[in-house]
């Protein structure tokens, strides 16, 4: 039965509540919201004078108001001590947002804990250590000691290689610029730390090397440039579902002909044409039927290709357009690598070496290169060849009166974790800068990205290029101590069948052997973890919000805080930094990670000192920090481009429209930033000038992967849902979504369902030799036969379950490139019972 | 003046009672302990308004009704075949609010598939799953309407299972 909440009304916010500046912390478009608190015994009224909004609450608000927010946006929560009324509401004045709220920021209040309202009861309060054959709760003292003194044992006596990172690397939730620097600073300052890996992927490396080996910044313009293209191209992306706010605020605007006044303002000389959209996509998403919706059906898109063929199809485009004269040669001439590099040995196969899958060299030399006719391309990517036209008209034909088209592409996911990532890229990356389209108002070429930014660290180039494969060293048996910070392995990482089977062995270990030493001393208690430790064991450390999968398995469990639960900074994928103030306090006695990393430095070097290894235990000094904003000025302010110009005061004032990275100068207390990248023509390169990249189509370039799709019946493919965030670790606990997903869907098209006997809701095992996982079968007559969808990263069935272990050179993973077998395992399980199996394309 | 007094009372209800777990940090100290054994209301009371008769529908067209005041737009349905909620001989009657719970959009009902769309973000909710949204913004399923029908065929709404858009109380 569908989930209500019988909440049928909430108190005002009063006309004198504290206010916060406040930023979504899900994905990266980090809109903008206010915070509003207030004490347990008072509240507001209907009078205009007794509310925050000033209008009259006993009348019903119109459409848009700003005076409403929804029962999840209320909550109870701990502020200073005291209990406290809070509402999180979208911020009206925010421009990333305008007053929308998605259904995932939306829910910020809610996916709080509060011991008053109970919700998000799972949030850790206490840092656990195994004991007793249990997790129990005690002192940061406690737990961090036996964290410093196995991990120092480890690094002293096997080296710094033994010590293995899973890290995330991101700005919102519990990232953010502070707590990124604390673990960088921990990890590739104090130590260098090489065998390390980030939170959705098994290595330490950029999911967009291409592009920065281009000399182009993944995250180049400005939404506004979304409002002002001539054609948008979504490539490997759902923006609808996954950048929301971006997509209805910014580019469903332009797609109506509603910014065309503002067109007309910036760009006052040129046509202005109705705008257009390209899709690229294996699959119909509800994006497509959105911009079908504002923009009409004819000035859509929709190339459906074959999976893993972007690369051809991204080639034949570049080749055409070139063909065609509608490059821009001044561009080309003036900022772009003139001389074409020798071609590597191995070429096209091979780049240079691993670390350079593709050839970075003048525009005529990835040319010729790159050629790809039209006609190939259609056979390969299996499109209609004049759809492949079109598409480059839309691109790049000049406009009625000459003027060159304005094209902003933006990609994610479906290049990213798809064939050939690296080529793929780059050869996306060719086209934006073949048609002058990078620094350009109305165009850009950008990521579209996942989660907010907030990367501040000492170097990584100990690294090194590829990085180490984690997960396989973790396999294969190495390493001894594993630190952990917000990951998750169970959920989101690739070929988990085998990681977890492994992962569960060697960490028992530790475990029975710390089981074996009940009631010995500390000393004698590392001994033991020692000593299975050289067994085979795994000594994890696991630091998060929730005890997770992951903390299920380790050995000492920290507790950490998330936004609004501290001050935290980070910026937005067009680089929009902000303060996201703290409004509630952390639960128990959980902490900001960025001061967890500082305890376990100050604890390593007591460690170290006693010892008597005081050369190593000075490297971890310097983490003389009280609050996350010491931490700021230790890292951002010192280290980022221009940070000495960013303070917390200066953010506080910009609001929750801060200002765009990197910081100009200021003007007075106000910092000015950059709109977009590249508008002066100079790229980030040693000459300033951009590469491009000479990368042929080379079929499936994954091992396994062609193997797996001669032999399985369904492309497995994958991705998000706007409901749930990453790995749904507080939406697990949110009865609204889980009430939609009980399990993840596999979307299906109904004769598949049909010749597997299957019904709507019917629970299903998705099998291949990688290993298996279930999913509820969703009916979708958009879906190509043969060709599922199924969420990823969820709770009660993991895609990365049966995602084979082959990466591209780089190590990145091919999770959308799956191809499994189906069966049935059961009859619509009852918590399925009442849910809706209706298409999720809007209809009149 | 009336409606207002109306409208604060029932919230500090709210406060008392709607959320459970509050009653030691919202009922206050103060209160002797005899009257935190009284009983409070823990929702807003509704009114028991007619809205139609169900010789007015016909199946699979939304009536226009309004509830629970006439500045709260709804559609009474029947849609034919029993659903959870559905009131009448068939089980099949039921009731909701079109102000979509996202932005205050009314919804459009789209009778090939028995759903709820909202033209400004493209939400949509399902009439035969109370509501359910199938996909969309919203982060409450579709409010509807808790209906009775007497033996003279007489529909009436009694209360709401969710908070309406553009009111932070049901009745106003």
């Amino acid at each position: 039965m569908t989930y209500k909440r019988q909440v049928d009304r909430l108190p005002i916010i009063p006309a004198d509540a504290t206010v916060h500046n406040s930023v979504c912390h899900y994905c990266i478009v980090g809109c903008g919201y206010k915070t509003y608190t207030w004490p347990m015994n008072k509240q507001g009224g209907t009078a205009p004078d007794e509310n925050i909004f000033g209008v009259d609450l006993s009348q019903q608000q119109p459409q848009d108001s700003n005076a409403w927010y929804a029962p999840s946006m209320y909550n109870v929560v701990r502020q200073n001590g005291q209990d406290v009324h809070m509402v999180i509401k979208p911020d009206q004045d925010c421009v990333v947002n305008s007053g929308l709220a998605s259904v995932r920021g939306a829910r910020m209040a809610e996916n709080h804990p509060s011991d008053v309202t109970g919700t998000q009861g799972h949030r850790l309060t206490d840092p656990l250590v195994w004991r007793y054959g249990t997790y129990n709760p005690t002192s940061w003292d406690d737990a961090l000691d036996l964290v410093a003194r196995v991990t120092a044992r480890i690094v002293v006596e096997n080296g710094e290689d033994d010590l293995v990172v899973s890290m995330f690397d991101h700005g919102g939730s519990g990232g953010g610029y502070e707590n990124t620097w604390g673990t960088g600073k921990l990890y590739f300052e104090s130590m260098k730390i090489k065998n390390v890996r980030i939170h959705n992927r098994p290595a330490y490396n950029s999911e967009v090397h291409a592009t920065r080996d281009m000399g182009v910044s993944e995250l180049n313009n400005a939404y506004e440039d979304a409002q002002l293209a001539d054609t948008l191209v979504a490539w490997g992306c759902n923006p609808l579902e996954c950048q929301t706010n971006y997509f209805l605020n910014h580019w469903i605007p332009n797609l109506q002909g509603m910014s065309s006044s503002r067109k007309a303002e910036l760009i006052p000389d040129e046509d202005h044409p109705r705008a257009r959209i390209i899709f690229i996509d294996p699959r119909r998403t509800v994006s497509i039927n959105a911009a079908e919706q504002a923009a009409g059906a004819d000035n859509v898109l929709h190339l459906p290709i074959n999976s893993g063929t972007d690369l051809a199809l991204a080639n034949a485009i570049f080749t055409y357009v070139a063909d065609q004269g509608w490059v821009d040669t001044d561009f080309i001439e003036s900022h772009t690598k003139a001389e074409a590099e020798p071609r590597p040995a191995l070429f096209p196969a091979r780049g240079e070496t691993d670390a350079e899958p593709g050839h970075l060299t003048s525009f005529q030399d990835a040319l010729d290169a790159n050629r790809m006719s039209i006609e190939e391309a259609a056979q390969l990517c299996g499109v209609p060849a004049e759809d492949i036209v079109t598409a480059a008209e839309w691109i790049a034909m000049p406009k009625e009166n000459g003027a060159r088209r304005r094209t902003m592409i933006g990609y994610e996911k479906g290049v990213i974790w798809n064939n050939d990532n690296y080529r793929t890229n780059g050869a996306i990356v060719n086209i934006s800068l073949a048609t002058g389209n990078i620094g350009r108002l109305g165009g850009g070429c950008v990521r579209m990205g996942g989660h907010q930014e907030g990367y501040v660290r000492p170097s990584a180039a100990h690294v090194g290029r590829p990085a180490t494969y984690v997960d396989q060293l973790l396999i294969s048996g190495n390493g001894g101590v594993h630190h952990v910070w917000d990951c998750n392995q169970y959920r989101t990482t690739l070929n988990a069948t085998e990681f977890k089977r492994i992962y569960n062995r060697r960490t028992n270990m530790v475990k029975e052997a710390m089981d074996a030493a009940a009631g010995a001393t500390r000393e004698e208690q590392v001994e033991a973890i020692v000593n299975a430790i050289r067994q085979g064991g795994l000594f994890t450390v696991d630091v998060d919000i929730i005890h997770n999968e992951m903390g299920q398995r380790a050995h000492v469990v920290l507790p950490g805080a998330q936004t609004g639960e501290m001050n935290l900074t980070s910026m937005n994928g067009e680089r929009r930094m902000r303060l996201a103030e703290r409004y509630m306090d952390p639960p128990g006695r959980s902490r900001p990670d960025c001061l967890i990393a500082a305890g376990i430095a100050q604890h390593m070097e007591r460690v170290l000192r006693e010892m008597g290894e005081d050369d190593y235990a000075d490297q971890f000094t310097g983490y003389d920090w009280e609050t996350e904003e010491d931490a700021f000025m230790d890292g951002y302010h010192r280290n980022a481009h221009n940070g000495e110009l960013v303070t917390y005061d200066r953010l506080r004032a910009l609001g929750t429209n801060g200002f765009q990275e990197p910081a100009q100068r200021l003007e007075g207390e106000t910092i000015v930033g950059t709109p977009r990248l590249y508008a002066d023509g100079n790229f980030s390169s040693e000459d300033g000038r951009a590469r491009f990249m000479a990368g042929p189509w080379r079929g499936l370039a994954t091992p396994g992967k062609e193997e797996e799709r001669a032999r399985y019946p369904f492309l497995i493919n994958n991705g998000r849902s706007n409901l749930n965030w990453q790995n749904w670790y507080l939406d697990q606990e949110n009865d609204f979504v889980t009430d939609r997903w009980p399990y993840p869907f596999i979307e299906m098209h109904p004769d598949d369902m049909e010749a597997r006997g299957l019904g709507a809701g019917d629970l299903v095992e998705v099998h291949n030799d990688n290993g298996a996982t279930q999913a509820m079968v969703y009916p979708t007559e958009t879906a190509r036969p043969g060709e599922t969808f199924m969420l990823f990263g969820a709770p009660r069935g993991v895609q990365g379950n049966i995602v084979g272990s082959g990466t591209n050179e780089l190590i990145i993973p091919v999770y959308k490139q799956t191809w499994a077998d189906i069966r049935k395992i059961s009859d619509r399980p009852s918590v399925a019972d009442g849910i809706s199996f209706k298409s999720k394309e809007f209809r009149f | 003046m009336k409606c207002n007094r109306l409208v604060d009372a029932g919230r500090r209800q709210f406060l008392r009672g709607g959320l459970v777990a509050t009653a030691g940090a919202a009922a206050g100290t103060m209160m002797p302990e005899r009257a935190e054994a009284q009983s409070a209301l823990a929702r807003v009371s509704y009114p028991a308004n007619r809205l139609a008769n169900i010789a007015d529908l016909t199946e699979n067209e939304p009536l226009d009704v309004a509830y629970p005041d006439e500045r709260s737009p709804g559609v009474l349905l029947k849609l034919g075949q029993a659903v959870e909620g559905g009131v009448g001989p068939d089980g099949d009657i039921v009731g909701y609010s079109v102000l979509c719970p996202h932005k205050g959009w009314f919804l459009i009902y789209n009778s090939d598939d028995r759903s709820f769309n909202c033209p400004g973000h493209y939400s949509r909710f399902d009439a035969e799953a109370g509501g359910q949204q199938i996909w969309g913004h919203a982060t409450n399923n579709l409010p509807q309407f808790v209906l009775r029908v007497d033996g003279e065929g007489e529909i009436y709404a009694e209360g709401v299972d969710e908070l309406i858009f553009g009111r932070l109380s049901n009745t106003l």
